[in-house]
C-alpha cells in the first residue's frame, strides 16, 4: 500500500462538505485562489507544467501543455469541463461532483483564468441527475460569494459558469461530440485538426479537461507544480483516483499514487475475486482498453507501464472478470455496448461494431468456425484508426486483445455451442473460407 | 443510437406503409407561430432560462427538450411544437436532436423511467438479470418503462438501477419485488440502497468519520 495520504480523497465523507461553509472552513477559495487568480496567467500554465499533471479522462495528456496551446489575444475564449463520465467502469467523477463539488469548481476558476476564458460549462451526463442538482447548488453559492460573475476577488477577472446536462450518449464524452452536443446538435465528432484549443466550442479556442485534472489545480497551485511532480512515478505524476468494479469483493473508487503495484490494487484495496476464484482477465483503463490476464498483475499502475505492456491507463477504471466467466460472454456485452452508442457518422465504426456483435452472436449459437474468429480479427485491425474518434477503436482495441489471449477458449465455446446446437446448425461441414467472402461462387 | 422499429420482410426489405405519418406531399413544418401556439407559461420560461444561459440559443435544445419531456411524458409531436416555437427553430431540427439521446423519448413508452444498468460491470454482477426480473415484476405498466441501459457511472453498486434518477443498488434477488411496488406507487426506492448515502471505499480517505459499508 502506499504511503500517500489522500489529496483529492482526504475527509471526503465530511457531513456538509458539499456546502460552501464546509469547503471555505477547510481552506477552500482562500489562499490559494488568491495566489493564483494574482499571478500572471502564463506563469500559472508553467505551474502547470511543471506539475506532470496528465488529463485524467482517458487519453493522459498534458494539462500544461494543453492549456498552453490556447492563443493569446482578446477574444471568447471557452473552459469545458468534461463530467460526461460515460466509459464503463469509470465513476470518480460521480463521487467527486456529489461529494466535493466545489473543489471542481475552484479549479475551474484557476484554469479559466491561466487559460484566459471568461466562460465556462460544465458538461455533466444526463443519468446524473442528483450529481447535478449538486453542482447547480455548488455554482449558485459560488455566485452568491462573488467566486462567479464579475471582477472575481477583485482582480478584474470576469467568469460565468453554467452546468449543462447531457441526454445519454457515450459519444459525447468525445471531446468533439461534447461540443456539438453542448452546441445543441447531434453528438457527433469532428474532423480533428482543428483541435479545441484553436477552434472548439462556437469556433472558439476551448479547453477542455476532465473533472478529476480540474479538481486536481487547486491542489498544484496550493503545493506548487515542483513539490506536485515528486508524488507518483517517473512520467505520471501525483494521485489518481481509481474506480474498481466487476468481481471484485470491495467495488469503489481509491485514491493511489501512480506506480502503486497493480496486484496491490485489486487484491490489496479491492479484495480480489470472491473465496476461490482467480482473476481470469481484467481492464485496466475501462471497457475501451486491451485487456491484460492474470500474468500482468504486478505491473505498477502507471501511464507509461501500461501502454509499454499493450494497453492503457485511461480513465482509470479497473474492471476485474473472474474465471466463473466465459470470455465470450465478456466480449459480446462489450461489442453490444459500442454497437448501441456508435453515432453512425463514420462507416468503419457503425458497421464495424454491428459485424462484431453479429459475428459473436453466431459464436454464441454455434454457426461459427474457427475461421470466423480470423475474421473479426481482421474487422478489428480495420477500424482502428480509420474513424473520426476513437469509439470503433475503443471496441476494436479490448475485442482483438480477447480473441488473441484468449483464442483457445474461443475456439472450444465454438467447438461447444455447434455440439450442442446441431439442430440448428446442421451437421454439414462449415462452408469454404472464398465463399464466405463471395469472392467465388 | 437507438432507431426505430422498421417493419421489414425476411429478408430485410421494408415492409411498404413503414413510414405512412409521413405525408411527402407536404411542405416541412415551420418555425411554429407564437400568436398560434399555445406553450404553457411555465414551460416558455424553463426553456428562456436555458437560452440565457448560452451565447447561442440553440445550446438551449437538449435541456429545453428535457424540460417539455419532463411536462409531457415524452417529446410528442406538440412538446416539439412548443420547445421549437420558444427556441424559435423548426421542429424537424428538434426532432433530429432528439433522436440521437437516449434520454429523450420520442415515442410513448412511460414517464417513469426505470434504467438498469447492463454493461460489463454490472452484466459481471447479475445486472441482466435482475433487468429480466425487474421488468417481470414490473410487468405491463404503461405509466413505466424498463429499459436496460448504457453504463450509468455506478458499478460499485452493481448491480444497480437508475429510478428516475435516483441510483439505487446493489439490489439483492429478494429485494426486487418491493423495488418493483416502489415504482408503481411513486415511492422512495429502496431508501437504504441509495447511492448518496454511499461512503467512500477508499480506507484512507477518512480518519474522523466511521467506517462502515466497504465490504
Amino acid at each position: 500500500m502506499s504511503t500517500q495520504q489522500p489529496l483529492i480523497f482526504s475527509e471526503i465523507d465530511e457531513p456538509g462538505l458539499n456546502t460552501i461553509d464546509v469547503y471555505k472552513r477547510r481552506g477552500g477559495y482562500g489562499e490559494r485562489l488568491r495566489k493564483a487568480l494574482t499571478m500572471p496567467p502564463e506563469a500559472l500554465v508553467e505551474e502547470l507544467k511543471a506539475s506532470g499533471l496528465r488529463g485524467r479522462g482517458g487519453a493522459g495528456f498534458s494539462m500544461g501543455m494543453k492549456a498552453s496551446f490556447i492563443p493569446k489575444g482578446a477574444m471568447d475564449k471557452y473552459l469545458v469541463c468534461n463530467a460526461d463520465e460515460s466509459e464503463p467502469g469509470t465513476f470518480k467523477d460521480r463521487e467527486l461532483m456529489q461529494k466535493i463539488p466545489h473543489l471542481l469548481i475552484e479549479g475551474m476558476i484557476i484554469a479559466a483564468y491561466a487559460a484566459g476564458a471568461n466562460r465556462a460549462f460544465i458538461f455533466i451526463r444526463g443519468e446524473y441527475v442528483q450529481q447535478a442538482d449538486i453542482l447547480d447548488a455548488a455554482v449558485a453559492e459560488a455566485y452568491d460569494a462573488g467566486l462567479l460573475g464579475e471582477n472575481i476577488l477583485g482582480n478584474n477577472f470576469d467568469l460565468s459558469l453554467a452546468v449543462h446536462r447531457g441526454a445519454g450518449a457515450y459519444i459525447c464524452g468525445e471531446e468533439t461530440g461534447l461540443l456539438d452536443s453542448l452546441e445543441g446538435k447531434r453528438g457527433n465528432p469532428r474532423l480533428k485538426p482543428p483541435f479545441p484549443a484553436n477552434q472548439g466550442l462556437y469556433q472558439g479556442p476551448t479547453l477542455i479537461n476532465n473533472v478529476e485534472t480540474l479538481a486536481t489545480v487547486p491542489l498544484i497551485v496550493e503545493m506548487g507544480g515542483a513539490e506536485y511532480a515528486k508524488i507518483g512515478a517517473e512520467g505520471s505524476t501525483g494521485t489518481k483516483l481509481i474506480s474498481i468494479s466487476g468481481n471484485v469483493q470491495r467495488p469503489g473508487n481509491y485514491e493511489i499514487e501512480l506506480g502503486m503495484s497493480s496486484r496491490d490494487i485489486i487484491y490489496g484495496l479491492a479484495g480480489g475475486p470472491g473465496e476461490g476464484r482467480e482473476i481470469k482477465l481484467w481492464f485496466p483503463g475501462g471497457s475501451s482498453s486491451p485487456v491484460l490476464t492474470k500474468d500482468d498483475l504486478d505491473l505498477p499502475y502507471d501511464f507509461n507501464t501500461l501502454a509499454k505492456a499493450g494497453s492503457m491507463l485511461g480513465s482509470g477504471a479497473i474492471i476485474v472478470v473472474d474465471d466463473t466467466n466465459s470470455v465470450v460472454d465478456v466480449c459480446l456485452w462489450l461489442a453490444e455496448f459500442y454497437r448501441h452508442e456508435s453515432c453512425g457518422k463514420c462507416t468503419p465504426c457503425r458497421e464495424g461494431t454491428n459485424w462484431t456483435v453479429k459475428m459473436l452472436e453466431r459464436i454464441q449459437s454455434g454457426l461459427a468456425t474457427p475461421m470466423d474468429l480470423d475474421i473479426m480479427a481482421s474487422v478489428q485491425e480495420q477500424i482502428i484508426g480509420n474513424c473520426l474518434c476513437v469509439l470503433g477503436d475503443a471496441m476494436a482495441m479490448p475485442v482483438g486483445s480477447m480473441v488473441a489471449k484468449f483464442r483457445d477458449e474461443f475456439e472450444a465455446h465454438i467447438e461447444a455451442a455447434r455440439a450442442a446446437n446441431l439442430e440448428t446448425v446442421g451437421d454439414e461441414p462449415a462452408p469454404e473460407l472464398a465463399l464466405l467472402q463471395g469472392a467465388v461462387l | 443510437m437507438a432507431s426505430m422499429d422498421v417493419k421489414r420482410f425476411s429478408h430485410g426489405s421494408r415492409v411498404p406503409g413503414w413510414d405512412d405519418s409521413v405525408d411527402l406531399s407536404k411542405d416541412p413544418q415551420e418555425v411554429p407561430d407564437p400568436a398560434t401556439t399555445p406553450v404553457p407559461a411555465e414551460l416558455r420560461a424553463t426553456i428562456e432560462a436555458h437560452i440565457a444561459k448560452y451565447p447561442d440559443r440553440r445550446s438551449a435544445a437538449i435541456p429545453a427538450l428535457a424540460a417539455a419531456q419532463e411536462l409531457h411524458g415524452w417529446c410528442s409531436p406538440e412538446a416539439f411544437i412548443q420547445v421549437a416555437c420558444v427556441m424559435r427553430l423548426t421542429p424537424a431540427y428538434l426532432i433530429a436532436v432528439a433522436s440521437f439521446y437516449d434520454m429523450l423519448d420520442t415515442r410513448p413508452l412511460g414517464h417513469k423511467r426505470v434504467y438498469v444498468c447492463t454493461n460489463i460491470s454490472c452484466s459481471l454482477r447479475g445486472g441482466r438479470k435482475l433487468l429480466a426480473e425487474l421488468s417481470e415484476a414490473i410487468g405491463d405498466d404503461p405509466d413505466v418503462q424498463v429499459r436496460g441501459f448504457e453504463c450509468l457511472g455506478a458499478c460499485d453498486i452493481a448491480p444497480m438501477a437508475s429510478i428516475d434518477g435516483v441510483f439505487v443498488g446493489p439490489i439483492e434477488d429478494g429485494e426486487v419485488a418491493e423495488l418493483a411496488q416502489q415504482v408503481r406507487d411513486g415511492a422512495d426506492p429502496l431508501p437504504a440502497k441509495q447511492l448518496l448515502k454511499r461512503p467512500s471505499a477508499d480506507p484512507h480517505a477518512n480518519t474522523r468519520a466511521p467506517q462502515e459499508g466497504t465490504e
